[in-house]
């Protein structure tokens, strides 16, 4: 069995009156592909953001190769570094080439000389097929390139984990598969992921595990063939046939 | 108006354009901060923000002047020169109105950006410097335009306080020659020519840092 990366456990957050998660708990292990899916507002993006701390659960414990990071005395900036995230509407750094978005974490956050770093930077970039679009300015980039070159931004910090925030939502058709496509590779190259997405395509083929999140909760949590054929939960069945009718199964 | 005189007021040309950079370049330092702290920061320190654009907004050059330069200045014996208290007060009052240029633009940068730089695990303060500002100051140069062109003619009120910038030489001019007119002809066409040469200068600007998908023209 191989070591667990990433811990969630008991995780609750409100906002106001509204407790959008209810006590969350998963782990993720390593080389392993988690896809969480379920119904909008059911707090998929919360809970992601709960995990990297940019929005702190209210309780709950997150823990990261060991490193508790709800521990307040924990280097939460560090600690981030190690945890990359990709976003829906992708959050370029619009003033700066694709390139430079790839090199800024490298120079200003690992410090790391700009050589060596730009040496990385290119690498990444060619990761993700942008190899030739070092100089371009995210708004002179398709959607698909965009989104392939947020994730080469996060490959750069040599992450342990890759959180996906619906990383395909904000896509045309077809421009989803590009972005797919890097996807699995990062997969089976044994990247360790966390994906919110309606990809039940990627879902199915990709995920070791899927959990199926509604109002806050965990209803279910297994993998794929389990899901799909044999589901617990009515609801689970239920859902994963409507989103499938109408996302199509791209991404196989 | 023979060519001493006009000599003499393009000299004070020179102590205007002087005192408008200084006033700028004093309003720019102490605007950004207080746009990034009305921004980012807590609440005190928002609300402080807003009480000094009100204080410095809310009042008339001249009183503000009044109110440094004979009073606040003499009170706590700041013993400075009236181009000096000018520059001062006229710095501080900018500071006012470029935070708020700089908070618009701030504000229209959106929150992902911030997100994602926190995500690769820079600080709050880098990412500020880092990604936000260089969007943010490049948004601003609009805005600026307009601030240049107001300081500008707004110095002509340092007047006043005796500075020896365009409108009190001209006005020197004017009382010795008996002729008025020629004199702050002369005046208002510096005044002209100052406006142009900044505002075009900061067209320019705009146009060499411009960044592909921002501050275009736009064909809808």
């Amino acid at each position: 069995m191989s070591e667990t990366i990433l811990k969630v456990q008991d995780i609750h957050k409100s906002y106001g009156d509204l407790e959008v998660l209810k006590g969350i708990s998963f782990e993720v292990k390593q080389g392993e592909t988690k896809v969480i899916i379920g119904p909008s507002g059911t707090g998929k993006s919360t809970l992601l953001r709960c995990i990297n701390q940019l929005t702190p659960p209210d309780k709950g414990c997150i823990w990261l190769n060991g490193v508790e990071l709800t521990d307040h005395k924990v280097d939460i900036n560090k600690a981030r570094s190690s945890i990359g995230m990709v976003f829906q509407d992708f959050n370029l750094f619009a003033h700066l080439k694709a390139l430079d978005n790839v090199l800024i974490g490298l120079i200003k956050v690992k410090k790391m000389e700009k050589q060596k770093a730009t040496e990385l930077a290119v690498e990444e970039l060619r990761r993700v097929g942008l190899e030739d679009k070092a100089s371009s300015y995210p708004a002179e980039l398709s959607g698909g390139q965009q989104q392939r070159l947020s994730i080469a931004r996060a490959l750069a910090m040599n992450p342990k984990l890759i959180l996906f925030d619906e990383p395909t939502s904000a896509l045309d058709p077809e421009l989803i598969g590009e972005v797919l496509e890097v996807m699995i590779s990062l997969a089976r190259e044994g990247m360790t992921m966390l994906v919110v997405s309606h990809e039940m395509g990627f879902a199915r083929s990709v995920a070791n595990e899927i959990i199926f999140m509604e109002n806050g909760v965990i209803i279910e949590e297994g993998p794929p063939r389990q899901l799909f054929s044999r589901p617990k939960h009515k609801r689970t069945g239920e859902f994963l046939n409507k989103i499938t009718e109408l996302y199509g199964e791209s991404g196989k | 108006m023979g060519f001493e005189e006009l000599y003499y007021l393009l000299k004070g040309a020179l102590v205007t354009i002087e005192l408008v950079a200084g006033a700028l370049g004093l309003g720019l330092v102490i605007g950004i901060p207080m746009a990034v702290g009305q921004v980012y920061g807590n609440k005190p320190v928002s609300k402080a923000v807003s009480f000094y654009v009100w204080f410095f907004r809310g009042l008339p050059l001249l009183v503000l002047f009044f109110l440094f330069y004979f009073g606040l200045f003499t009170l706590i014996n700041l013993d400075l020169s009236a181009f000096a208290a000018a520059s001062l007060v006229m710095g501080m009052r900018s500071a006012a109105y470029q935070s708020q240029i700089l908070r618009g633009s701030i504000q229209s940068i959106g929150s992902g950006q911030m997100l994602a730089a926190r995500s690769i695990g820079m600080s709050k303060s880098r990412a500020i410097w880092h990604i936000i500002l260089p969007q943010a100051l490049r948004l601003s140069i609009p805005g600026w335009s307009s601030e240049y062109s107001g300081i500008l003619k707004d110095s002509a009120v340092a007047y006043a306080l005796g500075v020896m910038e365009i409108l009190t030489r001209a006005n020197f001019i004017s009382s010795r020659t008996y002729k008025p007119m020629p004199a702050f002809l002369a005046c208002a066409a510096i005044f002209l020519i100052l406006t142009y040469i900044g505002v075009k200068s900061l067209n320019l600007l705009e146009k060499k840092v411009r960044i592909p998908g921002y501050g275009e023209r736009r064909e809808i």
